[in-house]
């Protein structure tokens, strides 16, 4: 399983009521309690009680997408250093009195919104929630783990060039989006994290730490009256602060773009692909499902049983349509020996192009919607996931009914629908493509090389 | 452990076992029940229903893992499994994953030093496309030649994907291979490249027709499931399938290891590297409980001893971590394995992990922290009940290792550790003279690369 962000997760695994097993008393339900609070916070319940457990997921709009490029870096270092420390509590306290109890409390930055999460037993509920507020409300920023922080995520991109799927990845990004914050990593880059102050910090979370400003999911073993009095008890000095955001959308330049990166490599990691589209297009339905034919659907892919299945040339190859708020992209990729890196950009070109031209079949098209909204309760099995999926519907404008609509929005899609997502969004001329591979035993052809 | 170093789809998840129930109610919710049966033919079935699960799901495990073959021939039981979805007569090579994928399912398969497993996520009313499916490769696999070689590339592929341009996978396999010289866990799991370059077709159907027999087999099923109509099915589709022939394991014994070994791997890479694998025994003996609770009081979390020493304290480490699983048939190891920070020498982080060591043998422990490992042991079982699959996984590995009421003993085992049995296992088994280091020195290769 690869990087899973919840876009794609979104994407591929959406979700719908369970139309297969109807007559089962049962039968998968999500039972949303949405509210808006006074203080702007949007409070999203779901009641669980087959275990003694609550999740927690509250996603802040303060994703990369608001920082500057200057302190690019500065929207995740802000949430990963929200346990570092509060007014009345060190990280080492924090740390000790979330793991004594097995839970887990934990944040992090992404493109477009910034996440903290919470893990807890039943029995430790008001602790969860005492730490959770604590670190969100009062984090204190403390120069000595601002400094380690930053010391190690400097350590962990240094180590990420180990990878050259890694690498491949961040080249792609930067190609597609130039100085956009979607072209950047979420952490920013060594030069840009050595910008920021401690004031940074402080100016950066009490500008967009606010509760107008966030999503609280909260799926459990919990009723929403003992959910109102734990935010009474614990997140009553969260206060309403005006917001002054305007994120931009990425530029859509369409040219050829390629990059060769020389490592001492067995295999070629490849990336292929271009801009995309942003969630709130109203071809994503139609996208979903032509992705899924083209190398969304694993083994019933045509890349996958044309470039695996029948050459053989890879362990792994997909496509996907990242689709974030205000912009998304394509993306191929696969790896595959040097020496067969050519033939393999060869066959992701021919397949793009074929999608184009031709029509898919009346077997693809169904069996692409018998996944699609056939699959959804995989995706809500566990609180955690529905946690996570409730910020996601909220952010992005879903609809509570979304598990209702989604299924109508997938059925709806004809193949003629396909083909014209197919044209307008993917390209087979200007595209760019990444090569990350033994340059030498690659033997690039001349139009895919740099 | 960080790494997917195997094809282990979910080692960690196992680590952190058993919650003491009633006899009759093993799992998650109140109105959860199992049902234990052979078939004649010696198939071994296990049926949890757990009506709070919103899917359902079937597992097939052989007793098939890489510590059946044979040198000269190590990959096969992980090339099977690839060629378990290439078809059997009933059922074209792509036809296996379409099926489950148009019934709204996923399908996934795992090998491991000793087992292979095979399943499916699907609604409850769905599951008899598993058995059928199941029941039909088990004895129909074609096995075609061209399929074959086929296949074999895309393990090569995979292979060097997740070993030859992975720097850290490189230093485990070397480390295992020369930490057991006569247990077959030396080799990887997937193979050495030289072996896959060579295996035939009817090496890998020999194999099959021995291992693949009901009576080296076990199904799970779980979920919100009819488990009448279900076993019913079972018997049916797998009864009709006779008995294969016994299969006598040789009894393998490692050697004792009476000193120190070590290797280094010098790799194009970012950071050193180091792993160290102390021989340990596994859940057949009293003193596992004891050495998981050891791997959480050392590295449990961030407040747990080796995170403070070595990335918090003394600033040495990018991670750093320890690591034990009691479930392999043979006594297997007890890791500790960090990254450097850049800059840092691997002698310093080497020594530091050594510190902690000597530490916890000459000071007992503390009740607090001994405690707390435990609650983390706890919690996260709990947590993980929220998974059917991880449920079914649960009883499968307890099953396959001898009975699947062990997890109640082991539970107990756990509970029961003692301050001084920590300090004792520390003592009897984290020494010099036992312990297999393997080291990973980065190169650059060519100054002008990149």
């Amino acid at each position: 399983m690869k990087k899973l962000k919840l876009k794609k997760i979104l994407f591929f695994t959406l979700i719908l009521h369970f139309a297969f097993c109807i007559l089962h008393s049962t039968a998968f339900a999500l039972d949303i309690k949405r509210e808006v609070l006074e203080n702007g916070l949007t409070l999203l319940i779901v009641e669980k009680h087959n275990l003694p457990v609550v999740r927690v997921t509250v996603g802040i709009k303060a994703g990369s997408i608001v920082e500057s490029e200057e302190k690019a870096g500065i929207a995740n270092l802000t949430a990963e250093l929200l346990t570092a420390g509060t007014k009345k509590r060190t990280a080492s306290q924090i740390s000790e009195e979330t793991e004594f109890v097995g839970a887990s409390l934990s944040a992090s930055g992404g493109n477009d919104y910034a996440t903290a999460a919470l893990s807890v037993l039943k029995k430790d509920l008001d602790l969860g929630f005492d730490l959770l507020s604590d670190t969100i409300l009062n984090p204190s920023f403390p120069d000595d783990e601002l400094n380690k922080k930053r010391e190690r995520i400097k350590g962990g991109l240094r180590a990420q060039e180990e990878n050259p799927e890694f690498v491949a990845s961040r080249e792609f990004k930067k190609a597609v989006f130039g100085i956009h914050p979607y072209g950047r990593l979420v952490q920013g880059s060594p030069e840009a994290l050595d910008r920021i102050k401690r004031d940074d910090l402080v100016n950066f979370h009490s500008t967009f730490y606010a509760p107008n400003n966030a999503i609280m999911s909260v799926v459990g073993d919990i009723t929403p009256e003992e959910v109102k009095n734990l935010l009474k008890q614990y997140f009553s000095e969260w206060h309403t602060k005006e917001l002054i955001v305007s994120p931009q959308k990425p530029e859509g330049i369409k040219e050829k773009k390629i990059i060769n990166i020389d490592k001492d490599l067995t295999q070629a990691n490849i990336i292929l692909g271009h801009m995309g589209i942003s969630r709130d297009n109203p071809d994503y339905y139609a996208v979903s499902v032509m992705n899924y034919i083209l190398g969304g659907g694993g083994f019933e892919s045509r890349l996958m049983q044309n470039v695996r299945e029948e050459k053989g040339l890879a362990y792994d190859i997909h496509s996907f349509f990242d689709a974030n708020k205000y912009g998304g992209l394509f993306e191929v990729g696969l790896q595959t020996k040097n020496e067969s890196a050519n033939t393999a950009i060869e066959e992701i070109l021919k397949e793009i192009k074929k999608i184009r031209s031709k029509s898919i079949s009346d077997a693809e098209l169904s069996d692409a919607k018998s996944f699609l909204t056939g699959s959804f309760p995989m995706r809500l099995e566990t609180s955690q996931r529905i946690a996570n999926f409730l910020v996601a519907v909220e952010y992005y404008g879903l609809g509570m009914d979304y598990i209702d609509k989604y299924p109508k929005y997938i059925n709806s899609v004809t193949k003629d629908d396909v083909l014209r997502a197919a044209k307008k969004y993917l390209d087979s001329e200007n595209f760019t493509l990444v090569v990350v591979a033994d340059q030498k035993k690659a033997g690039l052809k001349k139009e895919f090389k740099q | 452990m960080k790494k997917s170093f195997k094809l282990i789809v979910f080692p960690l998840l196992l680590t952190c076992l058993v919650f003491t129930y009633s006899a009759i109610n093993v799992f998650a919710s109140e109105n959860t029940s199992l049902h234990e049966e052979m078939l004649p033919n010696g198939l071994k079935v296990l049926a949890l229903k757990d009506p709070s699960a919103p899917l359902a799901v079937f597992q097939i495990w052989y007793h098939a893992g890489s510590i059946n073959e044979q040198i000269g021939k190590t990959g096969l039981s992980h090339l099977l499994e690839h060629m378990m979805f290439k078809g059997t007569p009933k059922y074209a090579p792509k036809e296996f994953s379409k099926i489950i994928s148009r019934a709204g399912g996923v399908d996934n398969a795992g090998t491991t030093r000793d087992y292979v497993f095979y399943y499916q996520k699907l609604a409850p009313d769905r599951l008899h496309l598993s058995i059928e499916l199941e029941a039909d490769r088990l004895r129909n696999l074609i096995m075609a030649p061209k399929e074959t070689l086929a296949e074999l590339n895309v393990v090569m592929e995979e292979r060097r994907m997740r070993y030859e341009d992975d720097p850290q996978s490189l230093v485990y396999e070397e480390v295992l291979s020369t930490a057991f010289k006569n247990n077959p866990y030396r080799w990887p799991v997937i193979g050495w490249m030289q072996d896959l370059k060579q295996i035939t077709r009817d090496d890998l159907y020999e194999y099959y027709r021995k291992y693949y027999v009901p009576n080296n087999a076990l199904i799970v099923i779980a979920g919100n499931i009819d488990i009448d109509s279900l076993m019913a099915k079972i018997r049916k589709e797998f009864g009709a399938i006779p008995r294969g022939g016994d299969i006598k394991g040789a009894k393998i014994e490692e050697p004792e290891q009476i000193g120190e070994r070590r290797i280094f791997v010098k790799k194009e890479a970012e950071l050193p590297y180091i792993l160290c694998a102390y021989k340990v025994p596994n859940i057949f003996n009293e003193d596992s409980y004891a050495l998981e609770v050891l791997a959480a009081v050392l590295a449990g979390g961030k407040s747990a001893r080796i995170y403070k020493s070595l990335i918090d304290e003394k600033r040495i480490a990018l991670s750093a971590d320890a690591s034990y699983s009691s479930f392999d048939k043979y006594p297997f190891l007890f890791y500790l394995d960090a990254t450097a920070l850049p800059g840092k020498s691997i002698n310093e982080v080497e020594k530091a992990l050594y510190e902690e060591v000597e530490k916890i043998k000459k000071q007992i422990p503390s009740e607090r922290e001994v405690q707390k490992a435990k609650n983390q042991i706890e919690a996260s079982f709990i947590m993980g009940q929220d998974s059917i699959f991880f449920q079914a996984e649960v009883l499968a590995m307890f099953e396959m290792l001898g009975d699947w009421r062990l997890k109640d003993k082991y539970f107990e085992g756990i509970k029961k550790v003692t301050l001084e049995d920590v300090q004792r296992v520390a003592q009897k088994y984290l020494i010099e003279d036992k312990r297999t280091v393997g080291i990973l020195i980065p190169i650059k290769k060519n100054a002008d690369r990149k």
